[in-house]
């Protein structure tokens, strides 16, 4: 019920908001064609201005994935990892998740693939992936999009954002299918 | 931060592949992301244009300012800085709105267009000030009501009970938001925010100062 609710908004909420705006502009009298060229202008700049943050970033992840030491990272980290109960399985995930969308996507399907779409593990991956962002591709996106290069406390305060949603991830998810 | 992250990706994939002998794989990974970076930008231009198009609208017709005013009481806790009537109020509500039904292609036009509305109460251009930093911290944490994609994935995997994991998502994003949002708060008091506590005095300048912010930022 809920669900059909929700998909029928994810399936709507486009056209009827491009409609939608326009007629609350015409009901106000504003020149509604005017006004959309006027903002949408800014579109071509604002996109190219993401550009050069964006290349920083992905290249930097691009050549650390690379280059093997996400793998070398894991096996380090296991013994850790199995000492708190957290599924070794799923901790290059929960790294990757911040760093690559592309990569933890991939990561989450070859998850479920190996151990089954209904196992834990596959559960709790799908869960990891839902509940976060591609954090630096966020932050990339973002402030460079308005020129902002000292972010002060915004790395920090997302990386632990993203190291909780994980906990809480494999807590609520043991809790439920295990 | 952001600086030594940088470097230190990138230093430790060039000691890694001395000891793996990777380097093929770390040139191939720098030359593809480089092009990935370019053309996820470039196939921003179309979705950034037609939103920034309605979002004009959507602001000159008042549904910005009134969304805002709605959420005076939420706003007024998370952005204590920004005046309640300016627009980046309106902005930050349809963007996240847009993330949390799985809006994306019109959730980042939004979210840069807050960033922009933002900008232009902040007196030093290139430091993030603390509304930006609430923004981004519920932006990374990434509220969703239904994880689309990994709904598609289980199913195209054969799954027996997708849905399942509808209400592990939502709590664990939740956490996630609610702590990301409590560390944003503590931890903006270590670092000193531009201008002190000047956040509030663009309240009135909107419009000129957004025209001049496009120059700033270019240097």
């Amino acid at each position: 019920m809920i669900r059909a609710v929700l998909d029928a908004i994810s399936l709507w909420a486009i056209p009827v908001l491009l409609v939608g705006i326009p007629l609350a502009g015409i009901i106000r009298k504003v020149k509604v064609y005017d006004v959309f060229i006027d903002g949408a202008k800014e579109g071509f700049d604002v996109a190219v201005k993401i550009i050069p943050f964006l290349v920083g970033i992905l290249v930097a992840i691009g050549m650390f994935r690379g280059s093997g030491a996400m793998a070398m990272l894991t096996d380090a980290i296991r013994p850790i990892l199995s000492a708190v109960n957290f599924p070794p399985e799923l901790f290059p995930l929960g790294v990757m998740r911040s760093l690559s969308g592309s990569g933890s996507l991939a990561m989450t399907t070859d998850i479920v693939k190996t151990y089954g779409p209904d196992s834990f593990l596959a559960r709790a991956a799908a869960t990891m992936y839902g509940s976060s962002e591609t954090t630096f591709y966020v932050l990339a996106v973002y402030f460079g999009a308005v020129g902002v290069k000292k972010t002060r406390h915004a790395v920090p305060t997302a990386l632990v954002g993203d190291i909780v949603a994980a906990i809480a991830t494999v807590a609520i998810c043991g809790w439920m299918f295990l | 931060m952001l600086n030594y992250i940088w470097f230190g990706l990138m230093a430790i994939a060039l000691v890694v592949a001395a000891f793996l002998g990777t380097a093929d794989a770390v040139t191939k990974g720098a030359i593809d992301s480089a092009k990935t970076a370019v053309e996820i930008s470039i196939g921003l231009v179309g979705i950034m244009t037609l939103w920034l198009g309605m979002m004009r609208i959507a602001e000159a017709a008042g549904l910005v300012t009134m969304l805002g005013r709605a959420l005076r009481p939420i706003s007024r806790v998370l952005f204590p800085e920004v005046p309640p009537e300016h627009p980046a109020i309106g902005a930050i509500v349809m963007s996240i709105a847009a993330n949390m039904l799985g809006l994306n292609n019109a959730a980042t036009p939004f979210g840069i267009k807050a960033m922009e509305e933002l900008q232009t109460l902040n007196p030093e251009k290139d430091t993030a000030t603390n509304p930006m930093v609430i923004f981004m911290a519920m932006n990374t944490a990434g509220v969703q009501l239904v994880p689309a994609t990994m709904l598609g994935v289980l199913v195209a995997a054969g799954s027996k009970n997708p849905t399942a994991i509808i209400s592990t998502t939502l709590v664990a994003t939740a956490i996630g938001t609610v702590i990301s949002i409590i560390v944003a708060k503590i931890l903006q008091r270590f670092y000193p925010q531009p201008g002190g506590s000047a956040g509030g005095i663009g309240g009135a300048a909107g419009d000129p100062a957004r025209l001049s912010d496009v120059d700033e930022v270019q240097q």
